[in-house]
């Protein structure tokens, strides 16, 4: 980051839940903790005096265990939760003193949203729901479509125009409510645990593409998470939370080499550096057929389309089965079969997603075929090849600091 | 316990008729209220069965049936247009058309009123506990409460005729469309309802813009229920001079005929059942909607 403009600041923020909000206060000041805050006066505290402060152009991710505060915190932002006390300044204005109408402004002009759910409207269209921050705003029709159009083409969605948030997938739909959030062109995003609804593939192609976007648009992020793994990636800085406090802000780096307390000690040894990357991070989308229903004909046309000379097989359930190799198939044709089973080769190395690929390596590079990477029911997720896992190891090593243990 | 039991037996009757009695006389204080509201109800009735009555019978049969194949042309129910057909021109031909649509007539008008109080009744009750707390049991007496009991304020409030038969079947036909307005409200998913405010939406924009398009299927089968309980009000309504197909049942109890009751009967089952797929199909096009 060359520049570093404050764009939030956020000053002693405190938000308690319940009715003995000065009581629990009193309890805070004295030091005690969240637990007996709780029992003694049945108020939760979600965020305790929060001081920090966030730079324009950076992804901010908020990290932390369930429950420690981290939607309470985001949702003071645009004051969907109003604070118990403190302050939230937004370029410098205190956003605690906008009166109705100032706050309405700030949340349709400075600050989108994205949700966990997507949070799509089921009876709108995908333009329309794409539409929506602008026709809020009385923007006209064909202007709020054009952007909503222009939008939803940035986050590689085109011609689901008409379709329904149902006919998505989960994937597709969240680039909806991304699209959805970049439309108003706010300043700011606010994206509550975006990507945790997607599958592990998905996830990481939402990944590169906020990172993407980010690169063209330049905004302000706010992304929280409950994967370091995703943190690590995406974020400029970090933010850990535990139990309503802050704990610690470092960028990636500092975090993995100075974890500031056991909290966090303990959030990144399941990323013990070496072992950051998974399977499921440098998996890719195969190339499949189904037994069951496609011949040998269309397994040729597809990996000669492809130009790859074996590829993956699988059954109605997407379970995975094997691998079949494109001069088999051919001879298979050659004497007018049909049966794939015949060549099916079963002789597959497979693996988790979760498995650390540190611990791969070595089969990864001795296997003459692809891994496959499959799940608890042997559903295919993904395949490993040679190539993206040396590419993958490279880029790590040299990213710094994770490569020191 | 025998000395309890002495205490409570000596513990005069409490006059709880008398004093809701007084209270009706005291409501009967307020002629001019209540006859402005006997002549809008009325004006309501008049302007129903005006229209209702513009058109012979075989044109509203083949409006009906248009008008059905344009709520139910996506889902296909042919079968229904047939029933309606049938069912309409049997009730033609035994000569109660005229009663059909009085009854029709009542109906639509304690309808079109639910409506009107009911929907915006649920909406406040889904924002508020506090409203939520004092209606909920509300609805459940005016629900519970015989309907018969009605007919007698209605009658001192209201006189006889159409307007204290819609009078009764409001109060019994409106607790469903209030609850299920509320419900659906409520259901609608927290976090869609933090997207609307996050975009900077009013408490209107919100209301029209999220909220109730989410609700409508479901407000849409409290009006289906509150129609339903309306329809079976006419018979008991016609106690009190309302009438239709309701009070050919009425005279038919009196004269002991079997076969005028049932036919009449039958007649008020067609009509049920035509309402009952016809708001039933309303609910439905929205769910095509996002299906096709
Ligand atoms: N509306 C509320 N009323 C009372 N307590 C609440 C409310 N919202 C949140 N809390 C409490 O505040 C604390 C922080 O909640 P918050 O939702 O911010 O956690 P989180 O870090 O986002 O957790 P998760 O990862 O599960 O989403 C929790 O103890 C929660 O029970
Ligand atoms: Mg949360």
């Amino acid at each position: 980051m060359t520049e570093k403009n404050e764009k939030i600041k956020v000053d002693h923020l405190t938000k308690i839940f319940g009715s003995q909000i000065n009581k629990a206060q009193e309890l805070l000041s004295e030091g005690k903790s969240k637990a007996e805050i709780l029992a003694q006066t049945g108020s939760n505290v979600g965020v305790d005096d929060a001081n920090f402060t966030i730079n324009d152009n950076e992804i901010f991710v908020i990290m932390g265990l369930s429950g420690s505060g981290k939607s309470t915190l985001l949702r003071m932002f645009n004051r969907l939760i109003e604070p118990t006390s403190g302050t939230i300044f937004v370029d410098g204005e205190n956003i605690m003193q906008l009166d109705k109408k100032g706050l309405l402004e700030l949340r349709r002009k400075k600050m989108s949203m994205v949700f966990q759910d997507f949070a799509l409207l089921p009876n709108r269209t995908i333009i329309e729901n794409a539409a929506f921050g602008l026709e809020v705003q009385g923007v006209a029709k064909t202007e709020r479509d054009k952007k909503a159009h222009e939008s939803l083409e940035m986050v590689g969605l085109k011609g689901y125009d008409n379709s329904y948030p149902n006919e998505l997938s989960g994937g597709m739909q969240q680039r909806v409510g991304l699209a959805r959030a970049i439309t108003n062109d706010p300043d700011i995003l606010l994206m509550d645990e975006a990507f945790s609804a997607l599958d592990p593939l998905n996830r990481r192609e939402m990944q590169n593409e906020l990172l993407e976007l980010q690169h063209k648009l330049h905004k302000t992020i706010i992304f929280i998470s409950h994967d370091l793994n995703e943190a690590l990636r995406i974020g400029d800085r970090i933010l850990m939370m535990h139990d309503g406090d802050v704990v610690q802000i470092a960028t990636p780096e500092d975090l993995l080499t100075h974890p500031k307390n056991d909290y966090v000690k303990k959030f990144i040894e399941n990323v013990d550096r070496s072992k950051i990357l998974t399977a499921g991070n440098i998996m890719v989308k195969p190339n499949t057929i189904n037994i069951e229903k496609d011949g040998p004909k269309l397994a040729l046309r597809r990996m000669n389309q492809d130009q790859i000379s074996s590829i993956f097989v699988v059954d109605n359930d997407k379970h995975f089965l094997g691998l079949i190799d494109a001069d088999d198939v051919s001879d298979l044709i050659k004497n007018n079969e049909r049966d794939l089973h015949k060549i099916l080769n079963t002789n597959v190395p497979t693996t988790s997603s979760d498995t650390a690929i540190a611990e791969l390596f070595a089969q990864i590079s001795k296997s003459p075929v692809p891994f496959a990477v499959i799940d608890d029911e042997k559903h295919l997720e993904g395949i490993i090849l040679r190539s993206t896992l040396l590419e993958a190891i490279s880029s790590n090593t040299s990213e710094g600091g994770n490569d020191n243990e | 316990m025998n000395n309890l039991f002495a205490i409570l037996s000596g513990i005069p009757a409490i006059p709880l008729a008398k004093w809701i009695n007084s209270f009706v006389a005291w409501l009967t204080g307020f002629a001019g209220f209540f006859n402005a509201l006997t002549a809008g109800i009325g004006a309501i009735l008049d302007a129903i069965q005006w229209v209702l009555d513009l058109f012979p019978a075989w044109l509203f049969i083949i409006l009906i049936l248009i008008l059905t194949w344009f709520i139910l042309r996506k889902t296909k129910h042919w079968g229904s247009m047939l029933f309606e057909l049938l069912g309409l021109a049997l009730i033609w031909n035994q000569g109660y058309w005229h009663d059909m649509t009085q009854t029709l007539t009542l109906v639509l008008a304690t309808s079109l009123i639910i409506i009107v109080i009911g929907v915006p009744l649920g909406i406040w009750m889904a924002k508020s506990h506090t409203v939520n707390v004092i209606i909920r049991p509300i609805l459940s007496f005016m629900q519970t409460m015989p309907a018969f009991v009605y007919l007698i304020p209605a009658v001192a409030l209201f006189g006889i005729g159409m307007v204290p038969g819609v009078v009764a079947s409001v109060i019994f036909s409106l607790p469903p469309i209030v609850s299920m307005t509320c419900l659906g409200i409520q259901q609608v998913p927290a976090d869609l309802n933090e997207a609307a405010v996050s975009f900077g939406c009013t408490t209107w924009q919100k209301l029209f813009k999220v909220e109730l398009p989410l609700a409508k299927a479901t407000i849409i089968s409290g009006i289906n229920q509150g129609m339903m309980l309306a329809l079976s009000m006419v018979v008991i309504a016609s106690m009190i001079g309302t009438m239709g197909l309701g009070s050919l049942v009425y005279f038919a109890v009196g004269r002991n005929d079997a076969g005028a009751g049932f036919a009449a009967g039958i007649a008020i089952v067609i009509l049920a059942i035509i309402l009952d797929r016809l708001s039933e199909g309303l609910s439905g096009s929205n769910q095509n909607k996002k299906d096709n």
